[in-house]
């Protein structure tokens, strides 16, 4: 997993509340065997047209927020299935920060594991920010994840919570692996303690 | 001296790898079971990450959920199906990792031939990408299943980062009726406590009904933990466990043997182990069980008629049999024995074992499946298959007008072609009831083995104890 790197990047709004990882990634994608390039099947339903040209309609298609690497999105974002597919398509299509008043326990989760930082605000900084972007479209907010600070070109400015273990890891780069992998002495003790105790275990197999 | 301490408890202390501040638990993880499903992006995390994989000796593989029932050979119809089993074929190959392939008369579903083989033991923690790894509770092992990320974490790490669980203890005590099985047993629990009573617990299962159960009938409950919101179930490990488990290939030979017993003797709960919730059913009172609804906590003895919103306390429950009722296109106060059923389905890691076959093979002996009645019996492994063709099981199926398949997991989640077409009535042995599980639009209820046996030579449901 890439270090989290602060930033200064267009924001792209969705101004919808409820945004399920079913629409994230449509379940026709699932049976996929890689995780790779599922950033084109974001949003699929919502994105695409019948022929699969580009839904002029749909928010993320306006040209102002072509290479957005922020997203600003409603309450409850992530809901529904656990499926891992919705953060491996949002980092993949080139969001790696997500600014909303809430996120499904799941999902927030996940994005730690993929290297996305999910901004929790209050709903009227959220409201600050959204009238910021749409006021003057493409706008770029900078990220400071050391600093847990957020920046508009607007003067808003604040400091945003977040758990000091998740903000390292991010920092670092490390996914759940490489924190466990960190314990790697304690596994290889555990490990030649049981072939001591428990040798059957090492035998049978 | 300690204070009791209740299996579970024994089996978390015992795998305890690292506790720091701030951090998840590290827990041990000694046996990884695997399909062709969960585990490919697992794979590739760890190819992109370039690490290694801790303990090829630990894993163990089949083909089972994209697996065709009908036709067996290479490549399979479906092309994305196709490209889930090859995948798993060259991950298994590059790793050098045991897979039970379709050539193998050891592939089946991999919660049938994992007990077959004697690969999990007593007192082991197990995991698999597959929700209903609880099956492996039976033995006494602490068996859950896990998402893919979690999938590449122990083949990475061989333990995962891991929250104590509660503790919820299911007394089941007295003599089950003749007709009502593990199955009903599973249901009744389900129906007692609801699909979240046992959310953030693992269940271990007690009690004199649960003690006399096969262990093909310990493996049926304890599957269906999850149903109950549990990762997983437990039963204390006795003399059934270890004459089930003794000169299996995976279990220990010899002097291992012996150190292995006086471990496993010491793994039930201790007298007096606190549990943070109990549950009591009496066995006499469990009648043979049927889904009506879209989740299995909605269920009810066979000669209960249909409930309706207003048989439900609680709003939330109310509104769910509302649209429960609409999905099965039900009415309340419908006897099931007035409801037709187009399809039934013999078949899942709940109920694909010999004693499955055994008891539903009893029932439909000498009865005719109806024109409009389509019945599949899907053993849950190669060797399932050859054991119950040997008694002359399948003989007695195909005479009463079954189709005999091939080991998989089949209609359980219908991702391998065998599927309910919209509006299609189900009498089966699955374990999940919920819209479009079978097919889309399709209608599913579950049942023991001998129920949809009799449901499919009647072309309803039926009240086994009647025949």
């Amino acid at each position: 997993m890439e270090p989290y790197k602060n930033h200064t990047s267009v924001v792209a709004l969705m101004n919808r509340a409820n945004v399920d990882t079913d629409q994230i990634v449509p379940k026709q994608f699932l049976k996929r065997v890689s995780r790779q390039g599922f950033g084109e099947t974001m949003f699929f339903d919502w994105r695409y047209l019948e022929d699969e040209s580009d839904n002029p309609e749909f928010e993320l298609n306006r040209p102002e927020f072509k290479g957005a690497g922020i997203l600003l999105v409603g309450d409850n974002f992530g809901c529904g299935s656990s499926r891992e597919h919705a953060p491996w398509a949002i980092e993949d299509y080139g969001f790696n920060t997500i600014i909303s008043t809430s996120y499904a326990d799941i999902f927030y989760a996940n994005c730690f594991k993929n290297g996305i930082l999910p901004i929790t605000v209050t709903q009227e900084q959220w409201d600050v920010l959204r009238a910021e972007v749409e006021r003057f479209p493409g706008v770029q907010f900078s990220v400071d994840l050391e600093q847990q600070m957020l920046e508009t070109p607007g003067g808003t400015e604040f400091k945003f919570d977040l758990d000091q273990v998740r903000k390292r890891n991010l920092l670092e780069g490390l996914d759940d692996i490489a924190v466990s992998l960190q314990a790697e002495s304690h596994i290889t003790d555990f490990e030649e303690r049981q072939k001591k105790e428990l040798p059957w275990l090492w035998h049978s197999a | 001296m300690s204070s009791p301490k209740t299996m579970y408890e024994k089996i978390w202390d015992s795998h305890l790898v690292h506790e720091a501040e701030g951090q998840t638990p590290l827990i041990y993880v000694d046996r990884h079971l695997m399909h062709e499903v969960t585990s490919p992006q697992a794979f590739e995390g760890l190819k992109l990450a370039e690490r290694k994989l801790r303990n090829p000796h630990a894993i163990l593989a089949t083909l089972d959920h994209c697996v065709p029932t009908a036709n067996r050979s290479l490549p399979v119809a479906d092309p994305i199906a196709n490209t889930q089993i090859v995948t798993m074929m060259d991950n298994c190959k590059e790793h050098g990792l045991t897979l039970y392939d379709m050539d193998s008369e050891h592939n089946g579903i991999i919660h049938v031939v994992v007990p077959e083989h004697g690969f999990v033991h007593p007192g082991m923690v197990t995991v698999c990408g597959d929700s209903h790894t609880a099956t492996h509770g039976a033995f006494g092992a602490l068996a859950f299943g896990i998402g893919t990320s979690d999938v590449e974490h122990v083949l990475a790490t061989s333990t995962l980062p891991r929250q104590k669980s509660k503790t919820l203890l299911v007394e089941v005590d007295g003599e089950l009726n003749k007709h009502s099985t593990a199955k009903d047993i599973a249901l009744a629990v389900i129906g007692k406590i609801g699909t979240a009573g046992g959310n953030g617990h693992v269940i271990e299962f007690a009690g004199s009904a649960i003690t006399s159960l096969t262990m093909e009938g310990r493996m049926t409950l304890c599957n269906m933990a999850i149903e109950a919101g549990a990762p997983a179930g437990l039963i204390a490990p006795d003399e059934k466990t270890y004459a089930f488990l003794e000169g299996k290939e995976y279990a220990p030979k010899g002097d291992d043997w012996d150190k292995a017993m006086s471990y496993w003797k010491s793994l039930p709960s201790d007298d007096g182990a606190k549990y943070d919730t109990i549950v009591k059913l009496k066995a006499e009172d469990i009648e043979p069980q049927v889904t009506w609804g879209t989740s299995p906590e909605q269920v009810i003895g066979v000669n209960t008629p249909i409930p309706g919103p207003s048989d439900f306390d609680s709003e939330g429950k109310s509104k769910a049999c509302e649209s429960a009722l609409e999905y099965m296109g039900l009415e309340p106060g419908t006897k099931l024995s007035d409801l037709k059923i187009d399809f039934v389905f013999l078949g899942s890691c709940t109920n694909s074992r010999l004693e499955d076959f055994r008891s539903a093979a009893a029932i439909a002996k000498g009865t005719k499946v109806p024109e409009h009645v389509r019945a599949i019996a899907v053993p849950g492994s190669v060797l399932i298959k050859k054991q119950a063709e040997e008694e002359g099981l399948d003989k007695i199926f195909t005479e009463a007008g079954w189709e005999w398949r091939e080991p998989g997991c089949s209609m359980c989640l219908a991702m391998n072609g065998d599927e309910l077409k919209a509006g299609q009535r189900c009498a089966s042995t699955s374990n999940r009831n919920f819209e479009g599980r079978q097919g889309k639009g399709g209608r599913t209820h579950l049942v023991s083995p001998a129920m949809a046996a009799a449901a499919a030579g009647a072309g309803t449901f039926v009240d086994i104890r009647q025949l």
